[in-house]
């Protein structure tokens, strides 16, 4: 049998009656949308403040760009563990897996909430109605593939939950396969995540327009990934109350130090190149947002550069959390804040609704994750008296 | 735990040898340059100079497409859409600028300009569209849009340089909205209303290529000789009345600006003033494309790639069976 266990504990406390409640409220805004349409009235303000300028609002920048990034999790630690064959990270896989089937999984949910025309969806994977030029089609394929490797390569647990351990053990003998198909997929749409700006052209201011968009939303992807394990192993030992990762975490931000700085470097590199440096001491907006990205790209670098500091899981929640902002920073900027329309004066800024739809789609995300992670064989047993599954009482 | 140093080497070096594969492999493809114009484009040519303001175009557009006119028939120069929008494809916008005296100058003057779609010879929309809900016609090179077809993701939109798809976010079946040049009249022997009901010569249809001709005729002309201009469409022979020609600036905007457009424009107030994007020559769409063509062209680089991770997965699976067996 594996060495997984499920966190246990109730099901019913507080904090998840609070995640239901923000879902409930973001169903009812789901409704509204989905019956007058994106920027219809409701009481409480229009659904979104999306307009012809500013086409795409925060369901696509945070609910699908970010947030697909957020759930890279699974993806970097597959490319370490099996890919760079770093088994020692092993026990952190599951965790990851699960964030990652649900960031995924609800990034595909708000695609279809975003989509003006959704009962089309099917024609982006029809031959005949599919424009394989087009960055969108990229990203529409490999995201809806991964979001079923990912759940093929998550089954095993919860066949293990249900005791069919005959599946469980099919499914891990083609595991190799899954887990090289959920790096290949990754790569490629969080890359074209980044493409998808390119089309755009002089809209995107140039300090962010480059041709090396694709590469900088794949590292960034990946260092996202590698941050939110470390986000989230640290608050499940706090939340779950269980033991924490801290020899493993502080080794992976070792790894994420190394990433960040090959970001860092390509991204100078490339400003440099196309004479956009001066650019960035213009002392305009976009220059202090380019200066506060860059600052929190870099300050994880900082924190781990000392083995003391990685000691401490202050210090590794502190970078995690650092990056994390920074790669979400860089995904806002570029989609909106950098982003001038051609003709009459836009202005965007998401609406009371449009926020609350964002935050039930997180709110749903952590819930499910509390709920699987108490029922579902997830953590990684210690082979301590506590990996019993005891419901802990709380 | 027993990794031995031999095997994670080589775990290592498969990984390794993934990650390079996908940044060396895209190299041998070949960048997708600008389209070329439609053997039989069609287009307009908008002449600042001419026009008086009259919006006769605005309201004849709205009429051949079936779009509200927001006021009164008598008093249709009175429609107050100031911007285009789903019930607006075409719209006449002033430039004014300090005492706004003289027509057609820079400083202390006036000018109109056109918007409406520009018909890129290499379009943005097209080449971000998903599902080929955008299509440029081969022939006549007309962008259109087919709502059947159409998901709604609104990269058109977004991938306009000149912010012509119009969405209807506030329905639930939206649709995009542009102007198709009037490609529904041609089959009554009509063509594009702007350029029909143009009183002045200002807007002007016709094949690009004589289009341009006659940009270049205009722009070679010293200003204040006399002479008449086509109108309506280069096809039907209407002329102006004699008049003196207009001083220019020495640009025809949408001759080279990102690949060129099937729409023209000339103009004694520079473009930018104008609200024109400065485009460069190259398309973004033939940018995008080399992009996604160099990473996915026959799915070479994938292919390499995940044969890459294959090898590195497998190995890895090999390694971990054995590791997991020592656990329990």
């Amino acid at each position: 049998m594996s060495n997984y266990e499920s966190a246990g504990g109730r099901l019913v406390t507080p904090v998840t009656v609070f995640l239901a409640a923000l879902v409930a409220i973001a169903g009812y805004f789901v409704l509204m949308r989905f019956l007058f349409g994106i920027g219809a009235d409701t009481p409480f303000g229009p659904v979104t403040n999306l307009n012809d300028g500013y086409s795409w609002g925060i369901w696509v920048v945070y609910d699908v760009v970010i947030g697909t990034g957020l759930a890279c999790g699974g993806y970097a630690l597959a490319l370490l563990v099996y890919v760079f064959n770093k088994g020692e990270y092993h026990p952190l896989v599951r965790p990851a897996l699960l964030a990652s089937v649900f960031g995924y999984t609800l990034g595909g949910v708000a695609v279809m909430v975003d989509l003006g025309r959704w009962w089309n969806f099917w024609h982006i994977l029809t031959p005949g109605y599919a424009n394989p030029n087009s960055v969108m089609f990229e990203v529409a394929v490999c995201i809806a593939l991964y979001i079923h490797v990912l759940w093929l390569e998550f089954s095993p647990t919860m066949f293990e939950r249900w005791g069919w351990s005959n599946a469980a053990r099919r499914v891990n003998k083609v595991m190799w396969v899954l887990v090289a198909l959920g790096c290949l997929f990754p790569m490629m749409h969080q890359s074209s995540l980044g493409s998808l700006l390119i089309v755009m052209g002089a809209k995107v201011d140039p300090r962010w327009h480059t041709m090396l968009l694709p590469a900088l939303f794949l590292l960034s992807a990946i260092s996202m990934g590698f941050a939110v394990v470390m986000f989230e192993a640290t608050l499940s030992a706090d939340g779950f109350r269980r033991p924490r990762e801290t020899p493993m975490l502080k080794k992976l931000a070792v790894v994420l130090s190394g990433i960040l700085a090959v970001y860092l470097a390509l991204r100078f590199a490339d400003l440099g190149y196309r004479g956009q440096i001066p650019a960035l001491f213009r002392g305009d907006f976009l220059a202090r947002m380019f200066w506060l990205e860059i600052a929190l790209f870099a300050l994880p670098i900082l924190l781990f550069s000392r083995n003391a500091w990685r000691e401490s899981p202050q210090v590794l929640f502190a970078g995690s959390v650092s990056m994390l902002l920074a790669a979400s920073l860089y995904r806002v900027d570029g989609f909106l804040v950098a982003m001038t329309p051609n003709g009459d004066a836009f202005h965007y800024f998401p609406s009371v609704p449009e926020l609350m739809v964002t935050i039930g789609m997180i709110a749903f995300e952590v819930l499910a994750y509390i709920v699987l992670a108490r029922v579902l064989p997830v953590m990684h047993g210690h082979a301590a008296p506590q990996a019993v599954a005891v419901p802990a009482g709380d | 735990m027993t990794v031995s140093r031999r095997n994670f080497l080589r775990g290592a070096a498969a990984g390794c040898t993934a990650a390079a594969a996908s940044v060396a492999a895209p190299a041998p493809a070949e960048a997708r340059g600008n389209k070329e114009l439609p053997p039989e484009a069609v287009g307009l040519l908008f002449d600042a100079t001419m026009c008086v303001g009259c919006k006769a175009c605005v309201v004849a557009c709205k009429e051949a497409n079936g779009l509200p006119i927001q006021v009164p028939m008598e008093r249709a120069y009175e429609d107050p859409s100031q911007a285009l929008s789903p019930t607006n494809f075409n719209i006449i916008k002033m430039y004014k600028e300090g005492k706004a005296k003289t027509k057609d100058v820079a400083e202390d003057g006036f000018s109109f300009i056109k918007r409406s779609c520009m018909h890129c010879v290499d379009p943005g929309c097209v080449s971000a569209c998903p599902v080929n809900a955008m299509t440029k016609d081969a022939k006549t090179g007309v962008v259109s849009y087919n709502a059947d077809a159409c998901i709604g993701c609104r990269y058109c939109v977004m991938a306009c340089p000149f912010g012509i798809p119009k969405f209807d976010y506030d329905k639930a079946v939206p649709e995009i909205h542009k102007c198709q040049l009037c490609n529904h009249l041609w089959k009554e022997g009509r063509f594009s209303a702007c350029a029909d009901v143009c009183p002045t010569g200002a807007t002007l249809f016709g094949p690009v290529t004589k289009l341009l001709e006659e940009a270049k005729r205009r722009q070679a002309m010293e200003p204040g000789t006399v002479a008449q201009f086509p109108r309506r469409s280069t096809e039907t022979g209407d002329k102006t009345k004699e008049k003196p020609a207009a001083k220019y600036v020495d640009h025809i905007y949408g001759e080279k600006e990102g690949g060129g457009t099937q729409m023209l424009m000339l103009s004694g107030v520079p473009f930018d003033k104008l609200g024109l994007p400065t485009l460069p020559e190259r398309s973004y769409a033939s940018m995008s494309e080399t992009v996604q063509h160099t990473l996915y062209d026959g799915l070479i680089a994938p292919a390499v790639v995940l044969g890459g991770l294959l090898a590195a997965t497998y190995r890895s699976s090999r390694k971990k069976g054995g590791q997991e067996d020592s656990d329990e």
